[in-house]
């Protein structure tokens, strides 16, 4: 169980111009758990999600996964184990059909041909893109696009789903399906997103960022209660938690228990 | 930038086309490949007064148009796209040239006009062999084929890319180019300095981009290796269609076709 853990120890980024993204930033992720990570703007949300897969070295601190540090040996398998799916789906799908961006991954890892075919196969299904698999990338819809960058990871059988702006500029219904898939994920699974009403759905813990520094780490109900807090941090309370524009009734309640 | 995409770059189309189901497109994509640059070698490789000879070349164009099942308006269009281009190379030929080699009536053709000819049928023939065979073959099986064939895959690699990428860099030229022309109101807008920092924004856009998607390949594990999928076979049926075209062209190349079935007309064997 423990190489679904998640670990960061003060750790800290500065980029090569000097812009210090991440000041001191320490949190511990265990196994099924599913977190959002909030910020405003700028705050340090996407510079934390590439330490994840060791795509950044951290200035100082420790980022750990399973109960691995980053070097170089152990750089392939974390890769493999953390699945990650970026905010623009044409950054993820590069090869000429969906069939082998899906086989990317598994053909690396040097898997043979019967275990890639069946891999892609459930994968396509999972995400539900079984008749997409001989298109090529840019044929696909936005929502299309975002659940076959879902399953170019999904194929590798990570671990552990990191993903930036799950929702960003889809449909209602297709944001609606994403977040049904994911839902049914037993993954340990981070989430960067604006999307509050998606993170409340999701994520029963909240991971709240300020300027590189953890302003708050707790139940996502909570976090979404203490409306001084979302303001310093330059956000809001999710939508379903505000009370109606039209008939003045209060919002969502069942975020009130927490 | 959206009229380029919408008429020159219309690989969309041809990339529909080269998934269609005909014995020829199923045929391994590296014969095709080798018969289109031998059909390419034999014609460029011709005298530059050659005409006559270069005509029963058209043999090989229609007859994979026909077996792929293609449309041919549409590929018509797309070769009538390129012309402008061979006629500036030959556009001059006919002044500097002025020296009489065919005489039809009183009539003198000049070998400036016959090499101008030239350069255009030639130009049809290799533009449109060059666009069957992706229009059979699909581009991306063109690249596996090249780094097949011994290609350095790097360089395949990079075909593959740009192939994948110029819809998505076309777009966001377009849409900076949009973008500026609605703020310039009808006028020059600033001139061709804005076009200057245009074209540097999307250079930087690209090269972000590339740093992005190189990470989303890293987190999928690689390595710098790219793993060709289903090794299809170059059997029978392949060795057939290279060697049968092969034998053609080279006949076609070395004697003059037209000329020997005008003679026979005529009754005159030379």
């Amino acid at each position: 169980m423990s190489h679904h853990l998640v670990e960061a120890v003060h750790l800290r980024h500065v980029y090569p111009d000097g812009t210090v993204a991440l000041r001191d930033v320490s949190f511990r992720i265990t196994h099924g758990e599913s977190v959002a990570v909030i910020g405003a703007n700028g705050a340090g949300k996407s510079t934390l999600l590439l330490h994840l897969n060791g795509y950044l070295t951290p200035t100082s601190g420790v980022v750990r996964v399973g109960d691995q540090s980053f070097t170089k040996k152990t750089l392939p398998e974390i890769r493999r184990r953390v699945g990650m799916v970026f905010q623009d789906p044409d950054d993820q799908l590069f090869m000429p059909t969906v069939y082998e961006d899906v086989a990317f991954g598994p053909v690396n890892l040097g898997l043979s041909t019967a275990e890639v075919e069946a891999r892609v196969r459930e994968a396509l299904e999972r995400v539900g893109a079984a008749h997409l698999r001989d298109r090529p990338p840019y044929r696909l819809s936005g929502g299309e696009k975002k659940r076959v960058a879902i399953a170019t990871v999904l194929s590798m059988a990570p671990d552990i789903l990191v993903m930036d702006e799950p929702t960003n500029g889809l449909d209602p219904f297709a944001r609606r399906r994403i977040i049904e898939l994911l839902k049914d994920f037993h993954h340990t699974r981070i989430f960067t997103s604006h999307d509050l009403d998606m993170v409340l759905e999701l994520c029963e813990r909240t991971i709240v960022l300020h300027e590189g520094e953890v302003r708050a780490d707790g139940p996502t109900g909570e976090i979404f209660r203490n409306e001084g807090l979302l303001a310093e941090c330059s956000l809001e309370k999710p939508l379903s938690m505000q009370g109606c524009p039209v008939c003045g009734s209060s919002g969502k309640q069942e975020a009130e228990g927490g | 930038m959206a009229s380029i995409e919408g008429t020159i770059l219309d690989f969309k189309r041809l990339d529909q086309l080269a998934r269609g189901g005909t014995s020829l497109h199923r045929i391994d994509a590296r014969a095709k490949v080798l018969v289109a640059l031998v059909f390419i070698l034999s014609v460029v490789s011709f005298d530059r007064y050659a005409l006559t000879a270069l005509f029963p070349f058209f043999l090989y164009p229609v007859v994979i148009l026909a077996l792929g099942n293609l449309p041919a308006d549409y590929f018509v269009k797309k070769v009538v796209l390129f012309l402008p281009f061979a006629l500036a190379v030959g556009m001059l030929n006919p002044l500097f040239d002025r020296e009489v080699v065919v005489r039809v009536g009183s009539f003198g053709v000049t070998g400036g006009w016959v090499s101008c000819a030239s350069i255009l049928v030639r130009a049809i023939l290799t533009v449109s062999a060059a666009l069957l065979l992706v229009g059979v073959t699909g581009f991306p099986e063109i690249c596996r084929a090249l780094e097949r064939l011994g290609v350095p895959q790097t360089f395949a690699v990079q075909l593959l890319f740009l192939y994948r990428y110029i819809f998505v860099l076309t777009e966001e030229g377009a849409r900076s180019s949009r973008a500026r022309e609605l703020r310039s109101f009808g006028g020059k807008g600033l001139g061709i300095k804005s076009y200057g920092s245009l074209v540097g924004h999307l250079l930087l856009r690209t090269w972000m981009r590339a740093d992005r998607i190189h990470m989303a390949m890293l987190a999928r594990g690689f390595t710098g290796a790219f793993h060709a999928r289903h090794p299809s076979r170059f059997g029978g049926k392949e060795t057939l269609f290279l060697l049968g075209w092969s034998t053609l062209f080279l006949v076609l190349r070395l004697r003059n076709v037209s000329q020997l079935l005008g003679s026979l007309v005529t009754g005159t064997f030379p």
